[in-house]
């Protein structure tokens, strides 16, 4: 790419800098959050420029994401503010397949000039590809949607709200945390994210969505009198969600600030595990990150085919024939549902990132593998699968990009443990059928094998269980499973009351390393004779 | 210094400037980014994906006594450029007052980090698409299947502050790494490298490693868990390293929350705490570990040495923490280099009666920042060692263990060398480290991974 060109052909340059041109740029003001509004109608006419651009250029099919992202983050350490920052970024990214060869282009100047421009690069891109290219991509077909429209839930325009306001409930959770004896440090922010993505491609679907993301967190580290241990408890019963600052408020950091400090001090004192075989109670709060790693990755179809064996690596479901419907990921309840519209779930979305409206699908039935995480490049690839049970061969719509300068692939939907049928079992029923166990309650440390059949979880609080009751603190505990036996250990899981959306942002997977942010439903779960570690040492 | 694909160090300076101009604030910097990135994925001996993307980012600190707020755009028109100021300003009346903000740093002198050839700017994709080549089709011939990534990126980095700071460097980087497999899914081999010139990177050589490793590590056999000799190639030995290296912050350790925290107070500047062939450097001038020659303050990165012959010789101090301690502040280690010597890997097998030979490691997560002790699994390439010979390919295992005990337990070092050293192989500064053989690693279980 030649700046000089764009600054050329993108007409006016400002006096004497050689600034890029943005003459005419059509984007990068955000939409006022309000409902009912239509498809932009200037961004249409840039997309249909550049769909145009890259038909006449060569494409047989391409596809135009103009996107606007608008962030803000405060974040504060006990009586004082650490960082203010308010980052928006626009720019557009072009995927054209051309004789079934992929190339993609984006830039940060979103005029009429560039995306021509960029058009004809991300063609001649595809055509330098094709040299490396054996077999062809193929999409499946899907339903075109025309104009259309969709918005995150929210209640209440996390940008609307004053910085006061918010820093003010901070410092509030900080002071509550710093009441508590032993607390010597405090860490909270708030995380704010709105996305305006318009879709167009040339099947003549266009769609255009605003996305909404917030979240609240606090984390305080306890230090012994003698200076010889520290301890931190995070405020991961508080997930990131799709939602507006209505989020925050309910998610009451002040109220809870006083329990996580004092959880961060009893660490400091609490008992060593012992190593060795325990039963284990796990939380929503904490067990989301295990389906995360342990099903959720595994049942991507691209790492399964290798695509992305050089870095988040393969699964270890390696043959789809000898898994799709034999392979028993775990007894008879459990379900494993992929879907993007739960409200408030950070996957949900109206349309993905190739115009697919998603489907609602189940990776595990009944404990058997039953289907896997697909993109309109993928799903063809399953079409043996899919014929042999009278299925549709379609995407299930888990396309993404991070933003307009990556090109989309497959990510996880909404990847969700159903919670127990039959009756609402509570978390003391759960307890009450352990003699020697263990109850996690939050995410901690987490590290897992390339094909997931190994991992470790930590998490921020360990309860002992003896004789069907809580009996105190541990600490140093480390789980270490095997996907397989793990889930297929699991003998009852929770009910609906016990069902909680946990979720993160930052999980990466592809190169460039992309970070999606993901959601995961879930109950507390009961699973047997677990290795346990203890992760202490002295230096 | 100018070029199509970014800011020239004049083009900088006038939108600096400019930015400025438009500031109304007591203290004002922008910090201003640059760049054409390209990149192309493979993926069972194919072309998967690619990407050229171009972007500049501009950021706006803006500070009214104490109070201070940032903002931060890729649109370069006056408007955009005006909205990005008054952002900045208007968040900064509104928050309370930092008392660890110090004010804009005035005019200072920069080592030269030459970082920058032409040869990485002028990469297209076509000749992405050969480099690539050389390695599938190496992999073809053989029956395996190759996966991997190139990516390079060559851009502009520019500081300037409302008290007449102005900072430019410009930077390129490569990166590639390449994982090949078998067709039969039991054996997996991995190579990888970063240069900054394009000319130095011989993806064929690469790939010639990453397909022997991938044949001789089929069917590989499980070994017991537990505490091992390991022979660590460079890359494992990064991995590692790179963990401590991130862990030197004098603020945590003086706050009594880091591993380098002195109990009772204070930290362990001045300690031995590594076996003394350790001594690690940074320096933004050393062509071997190029990095970039300042913060985003404006503040110098100089030559640092962090440990010398195993003594904790600096931590990381910033311009606050500098100030409270009555320290010179340092630079961030993001680039460094690890001192070697001069046994071959050759060498350290012969000399090894029973052990483990380690390609690198992968999902590296801590565990318990008190002991900088992570957790994370050997990858593409473990065997066992038996009376001074690789004797066959072992099954991975988990690990539990810290970089420090690991500096402890040396054996025997090799000659250092530049590795790839993100996990996601990205565009990371230069490391450059020696590989190891290492007594008592602590290995916890195994995995069936492949």
């Amino acid at each position: 790419m030649r700046r000089r060109d764009f600054v050329r052909t993108g007409a006016t340059a400002a006096a004497g800098a050689g600034l890029l041109s943005h003459a005419g740029a059509l984007h990068g003001i955000l939409r006022p959050s309000t409902l009912g509004r239509g498809v932009d109608e200037d961004l249409r006419a840039l997309a249909m420029t550049a769909l145009d651009a890259a038909r006449s250029a060569g494409a047989d099919y391409a596809d135009v994401r103009i996107n606007t992202n608008r962030n803000q983050r405060v974040s504060t350490r006990e009586r004082q503010i650490t960082g203010l920052g308010d980052n928006q970024t626009s720019g557009f990214g072009l995927r054209v397949l051309v004789e079934g060869t992929w190339g993609f282009a984006a830039s940060g100047v979103v005029t009429s000039p560039e995306v021509v421009r960029v058009a004809r690069m991300a063609v001649a891109q595809a055509r330098a590809n094709r040299a490396a290219q054996r077999r062809p991509v193929e999409l499946a077909p899907t339903p075109v949607f025309r104009d259309v429209t969709w918005r995150s839930p929210i209640r209440v325009d996390p940008f609307e709200i004053p910085i006061e306001e918010k820093v003010d409930l901070l410092f509030r959770a900080n002071e509550a945390a710093l009441g508590v004896a032993g607390v010597r440090f405090v860490n909270s922010s708030m995380f704010f994210l709105q996305e305006d993505k318009f879709f167009a491609n040339t099947d003549g679907t266009v769609t255009d969505q605003t996305i909404f993301r917030t979240y609240p967190s606090l984390g305080a580290t306890a230090v012994s009198s003698d200076g010889s241990d520290f301890q931190s408890r995070t405020s991961r019963d508080v997930a990131p969600m799709g939602l507006g600052y209505e989020h925050v408020i309910d998610s009451d950091l002040v109220g809870n600030a006083t329990r996580w400090a004092e959880e961060a001090v009893q660490k400091l004192s609490a008992t060593s595990v012992e190593p060795g075989r325990y039963d284990l109670v796990l939380l929503p709060s904490h067990l989301w990150l295990t389906i995360h790693e342990s099903i959720a990755h595994p049942t991507e179809l691209d790492r399964i085919r290798g695509f992305e064996a050089n870095y988040a690596g393969t699964s270890f479901i390696n043959s789809l024939e000898d898994y799709l419907g034999k392979f028993r990921y775990g007894p008879d309840f459990m379900q494993i549902q992929g879907e993007r519209q739960t409200p408030g779930a950070l996957s949900t979305v109206g349309w993905d990132d190739e115009g697919v409206q998603p489907q609602e699908y189940f990776i595990v039935k009944d404990g058997i593998l039953n289907d896997l995480q697909t993109t309109r490049e993928q799903a063809p690839w399953l079409a043996d699968w899919y014929r042999s049970q009278g299925r549709e061969v379609r995407s299930h719509g888990n396309s993404y990009a991070q933003s307009w300068s990556d090109v989309q692939f497959q990510r996880m939907p909404n990847v969700n443990l159903l919670p127990y049928a039959d009756r609402d079992v509570s978390v003391d029923e759960l307890v009450d059928g352990i003699d020697r166990g263990i109850l996690i309650d939050g995410d901690g440390s987490f590290s897992i094998d390339q094909q997931r059949f190994n991992s470790q979880y930590g998490g921020q609080v360990f309860w002992e269980i003896r004789n069907g009751r809580i009996a105190g603190m541990l600490k140093d505990v480390a789980y270490q499973i095997r996907t397989p036996e793990f889930w297929n250990a699991m003998d009852l899981c929770g009910g609906e009351s016990t069902y909680f959306l946990g979720g993160a942002f930052g999980d990466a997977k592809g190169q460039p390393a992309q970070s999606n942010a993901i959601t995961h439903g879930c109950p507390a779960t009961r699973h047997r004779d677990i290795t346990i570690i203890n992760t202490g040492r002295s230096a | 210094m100018s070029n199509d694909s970014f800011y020239s160090r004049e083009e900088a300076q006038a939108i600096c400037q400019r930015v400025l101009s438009f500031s109304t604030a007591d203290h004002a910097r922008v910090n201003l980014s640059s760049a054409m990135d390209g990149n192309t994925r493979f993926a069972v001996n194919q072309m998967s994906t690619s990407g050229d993307i171009n972007n500049a980012t501009l950021t706006v600190s803006s500070a009214f006594g104490q109070q201070v707020a940032s903002a931060t755009t890729n649109r370069f028109d006056d408007e955009s450029l005006r909205r990005v100021v008054e952002t900045s300003e208007r968040l900064a009346r509104l928050v309370p007052e930092d008392p660890e903000y110090l004010g804009e740093l005035g005019p200072t002198t920069y080592p030269n980090s030459n970082s920058f050839f032409q040869s990485t700017a002028e990469l297209e994709p076509e000749e992405r698409a050969r480099s690539i080549a050389n390695v599938t089709e190496q992999a073809e011939e053989n029956d395996l299947i190759s996966t991997g990534f190139l990516v390079h990126r060559a851009g502009a980095d520019a500081v300037a502050t409302s008290n007449g700071l102005f900072a430019y460097t410009t930077d390129s980087r490569v990166n590639f790494t390449t994982t090949v497999r078998t067709q039969d899914g039991t054996g997996s081999g991995w190579a990888g490298t970063s240069v900054n010139d394009w000319r130095e990177l011989d993806t064929g050589a690469l790939g010639s490693v990453a397909v022997e490793k991938a044949m001789r590590s089929r069917e590989p056999r499980e070994v017991e868990p537990g505490r091992w000799t390991v022979i660590l190639e460079p890359t494992a030995v990064g991995n590692m390293v790179n963990l401590m290296m991130n862990s030197l912050s004098a603020r945590a350790a003086d706050e009594g929350r880091s591993f380098f925290s002195q109990p009772g107070g204070g930290n362990r500047l001045g300690q031995q705490f590594l076996d003394e062939r350790v001594t690690i450097h940074s320096d933004p001038e050393d062509s071997r570990i190029f990095s970039t020659p300042f913060n985003g303050e404006g503040l110098p990165n100089q030559r640092e040495v962090w440990v010398e012959n195993g003594t904790l010789r600096n931590l990381v101090y910033d311009r606050f923490w500098a100030d409270r301690q009555d320290r010179d502040t340092t630079g961030f280690p993001s680039g460094w280099y690890m001192s070697g010597g001069d046994a071959t890997m050759e060498e350290m097998i012969r000399s090894t009666q029973r052990g483990l030979l380690v390609t690198r490691f992968w999902y590296i997560r801590g565990v318990d920042p008190r002991t900088i002790l992570f957790t994370g699994l050997s990858r593409d390439g473990t065997f066992l060692i038996e009376n001074g010979q690789i004797s066959h390919p072992v099954k991975n295992m988990r690990w539990n263990e810290t970089p420090i005990f690991m500096l402890n337990n040396i054996e025997m070092m090799g000659r250092p060398v530049r590795i790839s050293s993100g996990e996601s192989s990205g565009l990371t500064s230069a490391v450059v480290v020696p590989p190891l053989k290492v007594r008592d690693f602590s290995f916890t279980s195994i995995s069936d991974a492949i």
